[in-house]
């Protein structure tokens, strides 16, 4: 292994989207075009010398930018070799609405069934996605610009347009604010370790492919003979160098439509609420984890006091010190989406003791066992809102607004799939029984008619309070799942056949 | 466990008969018409697999020609009580469809006598492992409905005063009484564990260790042999981890997902030779040790989603068959398993032919991810027909549903005791 010998071969950061290191917050017009191929020559001709915006950091920030992402039916439909295809992750090759397990699986069931989407199942699965972003006045005619040289090669299905970046969400809450810290100087050790305290800083193994992830292993990829690289387009891998890395400075791309009833949740909330604004607002905040100014509920790190976690720092906390919830709710939306617990639950650093929570003798820390290993399950968020304003008052009845939600990963199954169904559509996470996700629940019963309408608060003073009869408050009209390619492999795939 | 080899050019019939004892892809009907399992108050869980091994070639890689080994129906259940009265049990009761399935099996005689068929059909267990080793069926689900009962019914305001969690208590135990008397709950008591058992759990408590301190002094005299056999083995085992097949997989990932458990059914063919067999054979008796005297409250080291889980060798130990029902998703199930006891893993299956790598018989192995990910569903078999007794309910369920119960027996309690089994509900 020459692991150790590739940690300070510095990243290529021109040959990574800019997407992955930069959410554009000053870009703050957006549009993502779903496109399908026409003309198989045009569109590989596009691709080749499409203006793809790179994570190299400039001294002015860019006017506008571009990013190209296809699904594995678009590789399909570019005419890309089947066996390097068949290479990239089976979700991924399969796509997000491939089958009804996966659908279970996802929570895309009911409402949420495929079958019901906009875009994303059987014919209107997009071939390729183009990200248009630019700054306030410019999106219209960067549009234009972009649209008029790919025309040749596809036909658009499907325009997601979306609002000025505001920070909040439309429920009205603050969002984007937990992101791991992806380690682009490659400072995390390429070993296999347990971790004993949460950290954000992620490897970039996580997020980009060819790199080491948390695991210390090479995420697997396509690689090719170089004989199918005669150009030299292609870096070569760090683990295997005699081979060219398709995937070295890409990866997925995971883009779902989340359509928000925010007239429904702030109407439920006052149904429980019975009115009380106060209260209505303390259940909302319970429900998020955060109150609406993004102040989370939990108590930031190495203080129990019960201080709360700067304003400055809304991401610095766990749930150490909160076992039992009774801050922040076990089932509360970013509590559920980022556990923030290490590989062991907590206890002393000694071997013995240790060795003893190894082998589950330690009851207290087995309770706070069921969930760990939060680094494995982190994702890179860069949705963004779309439809009408997030103030409840100010929105229209029937005028439809929510998130394109985008999460960029290496592990589509480990990341993203493993969140959405093991701690967001589970009903039982963290030993809690009744709820799923309080936010994008679906909201029907379990077998043997067990609801899942439910959410728990617990009190320091009494039972937990709980919500019952919760109606589903975000519903999936459309989604699938993308490889966002380094701008080298993009250059292949269009080019080489 | 029953095995039995399956005739050839039944397997089809065999298939299709199954096929009809399911409500969903792979879910029995607990009141299906071969199996009506739904009748049998003390099965936890069961299943019918079809054990058609398609890496039964792999064992090429250490030079060893590929065998020829038969089909085989394995039936399954998780029963209260001894197996021997579980197999009477359902042959009193369900003999017709028992005898339908077994039809399809070599050697069965429609007009022999049943149970002694399936008693000689009957597998020993190299080790087994139960969750919560005297928690019955009709605990599990009188347990249930008493939570489903008080959650109803517990007042959800807070408490005026830490004293008023005391008379809330107590309200609550005259609640409950009023539900039992009306015959509306039942909260019948434990059996207690026949003597003959504790005799037995007793004699293999020592037995094992005797046993291990006689050989201690030539395991310490072979040890750098065995040691020395063990690294070059693990330097030059091949490994055997490719995508599973993605038809495969599908039709697996078909079956699951229905409930919030699920089953898991594997199969695989021991590395050839007597040391990996003797390997394998010390390290489940330990195992089973370790499951039958430590861990039967509840977790398995750091695992808390296993119900029901055993180790089975077939065909005079050359193959191995492990089967388990758990809590969650698959992946959860496997990510929980590298991520908490990849060591265990490593203990438990890299005697298994093209088992990633391990190092000193504990780490690497289970710890490379995607390989051990191919190599655990290219070895699962489909699981034609599973049941459980109590669909919805998770094993933290259970845990949370007898701590309510017993939480109900004692008369005093601290005001903060009152206040934590209020929080249970």
């Amino acid at each position: 292994m020459s692991a150790i010998e590739n940690q300070g071969r510095p990243v290529e950061l021109g040959d990574v989207q800019g997407l992955v290191r930069f959410g554009y917050k000053h870009l703050t017009e957006a549009c993502f075009l779903l496109l399908r191929v026409s003309d198989p020559a045009a569109a590989r001709a596009w691709l080749a010398q499409a203006p793809v915006t790179s994570a190299i950091k400039t001294d002015r920030l860019p006017e506008t930018a571009l990013h190209v992402a296809f699904t594995s039916e678009g590789l399909r439909a570019l005419e890309v070799a089947p066996d390097l295809c068949a290479e990239f992750s089976a979700e991924f090759v399969a796509g997000m609405a491939s089958d009804g397990a996966r659908a279970r699986r996802l929570g895309d069931v009911g409402a949420n069934d495929p079958g019901g989407w906009k875009w994303g199942a059987g014919e209107r699965v997009p071939h390729v996605a183009v990200l248009l972003y630019a700054r306030a006045g410019r999106l219209a005619a960067w549009e234009q610009e972009i649209e008029a040289q790919y025309a040749g090669g596809f036909v658009r299905i499907e325009r997601l347009s979306t609002s000025d970046t505001q920070l909040k969400e439309p429920f009205g809450f603050d969002d984007g604010i937990s992101q791991p810290k992806v380690d682009w100087e490659r400072e995390r050790p390429v070993r296999d370790q347990d971790q004993l305290e949460y950290r954000n800083l992620t490897c970039l193994g996580e997020f980009l492919l060819g790199y080491p992830n948390e695991y210390g292993l090479y995420t697997p990829r396509p690689l090719l003979a170089p004989q199918r690289d005669p150009g030299g387009l292609l870096p070569r891998a760090e683990d295997a160098p005699d081979r060219a890395d398709v995937g070295r400075n890409g990866c997925y791309l995971v883009l779902r439509q989340l359509q928000q009833d925010v007239q429904g949740f702030w109407r439920e909330l006052d149904r429980q609420a019975g009115g009380d604004v106060d209260l209505r607002e303390r259940l909302a905040a319970a429900m998020v984890g955060r109150k609406k100014d993004g102040e989370p509920l939990a108590v930031p790190s190495g203080e129990s006091g019960g201080a709360a976690t700067p304003r400055s720092k809304p991401n610095d906390f766990t749930y150490r010190d909160d076992p039992r919830g009774l801050r922040c709710p076990l089932g509360a939306h970013i509590r559920r989406t980022n556990p923030r617990n290490a590989d062991l639950p907590p206890g002393g650093r000694g071997i013995l003791s240790r060795l003893w929570r190894m082998l589950g003798f330690n009851a207290a820390a087995l309770e706070q066992d069921l969930v760990a290993s939060t680094r494995f399950h982190r994702l890179l968020r860069r949705g963004r809102k779309y439809g009408v304003d997030a103030a409840p008052a100010r929105s229209s009845p029937g005028a439809e607004t929510g998130i394109h939600f985008i999460c960029l990963a290496a592990n589509i199954k480990r990341q993203f799939e493993f969140v959405q169904s093991a701690w967001l559509v589970g009903s039982k996470f963290a030993g809690l029984t009744g709820e799923s996700d309080p936010l994008l629940g679906h909201r029907l019963p379990d077998m043997g008619d067990f609801p899942t309408d439910g959410f728990s608060i617990p009190q320091a003073d009494g039972p937990d309070r709980r919500l019952t009869g919760l109606p589903q408050f975000v519903t999936v009209l459309g989604g699938a799942y993308f490889f966002l390619p380094g701008i080298s492999a993009l250059r292949y795939l269009a080019t080489t056949r | 466990m029953v095995v039995a080899r399956v005739t050839p050019g039944r397997e089809r019939s065999l298939r299709e008969l199954l096929e009809t004892m399911n409500s969903k892809p792979g879910m029995a009907d607990p009141a299906n018409a071969v199996l009506p399992f739904g009748q049998f108050e003390r099965l936890h869980f069961a299943r019918l697999a079809v054990l058609d091994d398609p890496t039964v070639g792999d064992i090429e890689a250490h030079d060893v020609p590929r065998p020829s080994l038969p089909v085989y129906l394995a039936f399954i259940g998780s029963c209260d009580g001894p197996a021997s009265e579980c197999i009477e049990d359902l042959a009193r009761r369900a003999g017709t469809g028992l005898r339908r399935i077994f039809m399809h099996c070599d050697g069965f005689d429609a007009q022999g006598d049943l149970v002694t068929w399936v008693q000689a059909h009957l597998r020993p267990l190299a080790a087994n492992y139960v969750n919560w080793v005297g928690r019955t069926v009709r605990q599990v689900k009188e347990e249930s409905a008493l939570r489903r009962a008080l959650a109803a019914k517990v007042p959800r305001a807070p408490l005026a005063s830490a004293a008023q969690a005391q008379q809330l208590r107590r309200e609550l135990i005259d609640f409950v009484d009023a539900e039992v008397s009306a015959g509306r709950l039942g909260l019948t008591p434990p059996d207690p564990t026949p003597l003959r058992w504790q005799i037995a759990k007793l004699l293999h408590l020592a037995a094992i260790p005797l046993a291990g301190l006689i050989l201690l002094p030539a395991l310490i005299v072979l040890s750098p042999f065995l040691i020395c056999t063990l690294r070059t083995k693990e330097h030059s085992d091949a490994e055997i981890c490719p995508p599973p097949d993605r038809a495969v997989l599908l039709e697996m990932q078909h079956l699951e997902d229905h409930d919030v458990s699920n089953q898991y059914t594997a199969i695989g063919s021991l590395k050839p030779g007597l040391f990996r067999r003797w390997l394998a054979t010390v390290l489940l008796v330990l195992i089973d040790y370790t499951a039958r005297h430590i861990f039967t409250r509840g977790f398995l080291a750091r695992v808390q989603t296993i119900h029901f889980a055993f180790w089975a060798f077939i065909d005079d130990k050359r193959r191995l068959v492990f089967t388990s029902n758990y809590d969650g998703g698959h992946e959860a199930y496997m990510d929980d398993f590298i991520n908490k006891v990849a060591w265990g893993l490593n203990l438990a299956f890299s005697h298994g032919v093209g088992w990633p790598r391990t190092r000193w018989l504990v780490a690497r192995g289970a710890r490379i991810e995607n390989r051990f990910k191919h190599y655990q569903r290219r070895h699962q078999l489909p699981t034609q027909v599973w049941y459980k007794a109590y669909p919805g309910l998770t094993l933290a369920d259970l845990k949370r549903n007898q701590r309510i119960r017993q939480g109900l027996e004692p008369v005093n309690v601290t005001d903060a005791q009152a206040l934590a089994w209020l929080r249970l509900l």
